[in-house]
């Protein structure tokens, strides 16, 4: 039987506890690690056998629910897909950038729900069809126009990646705008006017600089980078149509 | 229980230090005061042109030295930064779908490239230069 | 919330950013080869003259000028936000002001030749 590695890991974790401190402070935790573990393993190891206050979202643990996203050394990740062996020395774990922290590495992410919200992320068909008539239909080649950006796990990395929604909160951001592209891309809906409605404004696509940030750091290489350019291509043609064509052609 | 969110400041000026990727990206963006510059500098030399052959004479003189140099040479590395940095985001912003498929970015940057050379040969062919 | 007008600077940002990445490095080398004396024929009184009278010549200028000082203008807006100078209605008069009055001067200029 091959014996697993051990490794002694020290976690420097910003801790926060909204009914004792004034600010956040951290925390440092020497823990004994597998070898093969990752920071989502050392955080539980640690609120397991050293201070169970210590206060952490995580579920799947497989990178595919996104519950888990925390900053591991200033970079943003899922802590179940940053393996310890990609590390040397301290590991300084602190919660989501550009979101308040509720407690410990708990952030507030009511933000993005809401403008997840706005974006009206789900199918609006274009024409509607009762069950008895069957399926909408869509060929592979039309699946494809959109597929990459529905793997979108709503883990808001991007977010804190993103340094224009840091500078500027209104920003509907990465995820909710590429979500929106999503579904505009689907060739069974018709609810892209709506959409537009909320992202080809001020605070929509146009707050983006193509830092690119968001899609270095997404997990599920959904490129919320490019959906958003083709945002602004699209965009940009309406308003063109909408400012030059008689009658404002929608 | 009671909540009391805490919001992390974000510097406003100094937010781009903090991460090499930031950096790069401020380096990209900073291209366009060169080129911006350079933008100034060709209406003023139009504005010569019409002037007239001493205007224009006098403008070619003030060009000539070694600041003038200095500054053409970082308005020739700026702007083939930003012509770099442009070819290879292309793709990103004009994916080209073929049937099921994507044309992989290579093939839409490998043909920017390609034009970038044409066109800067075909300039300075007619430049004289060649 | 209203939908934004930025498209327009976006685009004339996205189509001198283009012409620029072809184009202002051969041209900046050919500034370069003046600064050191060489200048390039084209950039002879009598040879730019004679572009700059035919109408294509014209056309190139107005065009390569125009869209290089407009690209800088909304890059520039953008660039100064997020260096921290947040005026950004403010510094968006001012940059599309100056790109406005240089495309104004160039097509003037270009009228003369």
């Amino acid at each position: 039987m091959t014996q697993l590695k051990k490794r002694m890991v020290q976690l420097e974790v910003l801790r926060y506890d909204p009914e004792k401190d004034k600010e956040p402070r951290f925390q440092s935790y020497t823990v004994e690690c597998n070898e093969e573990w990752v920071v989502l393993d050392a955080l539980t190891a640690v609120k397991e056998t050293i201070d169970p206050t210590l206060n952490f979202r995580w579920s799947c643990h497989m990178a595919v629910c996104g519950s888990c996203g925390m900053m591991v050394n200033g970079e943003p990740k899922l802590s179940c897909h940053a393996f310890l062996r990609s590390y040397e020395g301290v590991i300084r774990v602190e919660p989501l950038a550009n979101f308040p922290i509720e407690r410990d590495l708990v952030t507030v992410a009511d933000d993005f729900i809401d403008k997840l919200k706005r974006v009206k992320p789900y199918l609006i068909p274009k024409e509607k069809k009762s069950i008895a008539e069957g399926e909408y239909k869509q060929t592979p080649a039309q699946l494809m126009k959109y597929r990459q950006f529905s793997m979108c796990i709503n883990c808001m990395l991007c977010y804190a990646a993103c340094p224009e929604y840091g500078l500027q909160p209104k920003f509907i951001g990465p995820a909710a705008i590429t979500l929106a592209h999503r579904y505009n891309q689907d060739s069974r809906d018709g609810g892209r006017n709506e959409r537009q409605e909320v992202i080809a404004t001020n605070e929509g696509v146009w707050e983006c600089s193509f830092v690119g940030a968001c899609s270095e750091v997404c997990p599920k290489a959904v490129d919320p980078a490019s959906a958003l350019q083709q945002v602004k291509v699209a965009s940009t043609i309406d308003w063109f149509k909408e400012h030059l064509l008689p009658g404002g052609a929608k | 229980m009671s909540r009391k969110p805490f919001v992390r400041e974000v510097s406003k000026t100094g937010w781009y230090l903090k991460h090499p990727r930031y950096m790069r990206y401020m380096s990209r963006e900073v291209t366009c005061i060169p080129i911006g510059a350079f933008a100034l500098l060709l209406v003023c030399a139009v504005e010569r042109l019409a002037q007239g052959q001493q205007a224009w004479d006098s403008f070619v003189a003030a060009l000539t030295g070694p600041w003038s140099f200095l500054g053409m040479a970082v308005v020739l590395a700026f702007s083939t930064y930003n012509a770099t940095n442009w070819f290879n985001v292309t793709p990103k912003a004009m994916p080209v779908q073929t049937g099921e498929e994507f044309l992989d970015g290579k093939y839409i940057v490998g043909a920017h490239y390609a034009v970038w050379a044409v066109a800067t040969l075909v300039v300075l062919f007619f430049a004289g230069v060649l | 919330m209203a939908k934004s007008n930025k498209p327009i600077f976006w685009s004339l940002f996205a189509a001198g950013g283009t012409l620029a990445a072809f184009l202002a490095p051969v041209l900046a080398l050919l500034f370069l080869m003046l600064s050191l004396g060489h200048a390039p024929d084209l950039l002879s009184y009598a040879k730019l003259h004679a572009f700059a009278a035919h109408w294509f010549g014209k056309l190139f200028l107005l065009g390569v000028i125009t869209l290089f000082l407009w690209h800088a203008a909304h890059r520039l807006r953008v660039t100064f936000f997020d260096f921290g100078l947040r005026k950004d209605s403010l510094v968006a008069i001012v940059v599309y002001l100056v790109a406005g009055i240089g495309t104004i001067v160039t097509a003037l200029s270009l009228l003369r030749i």
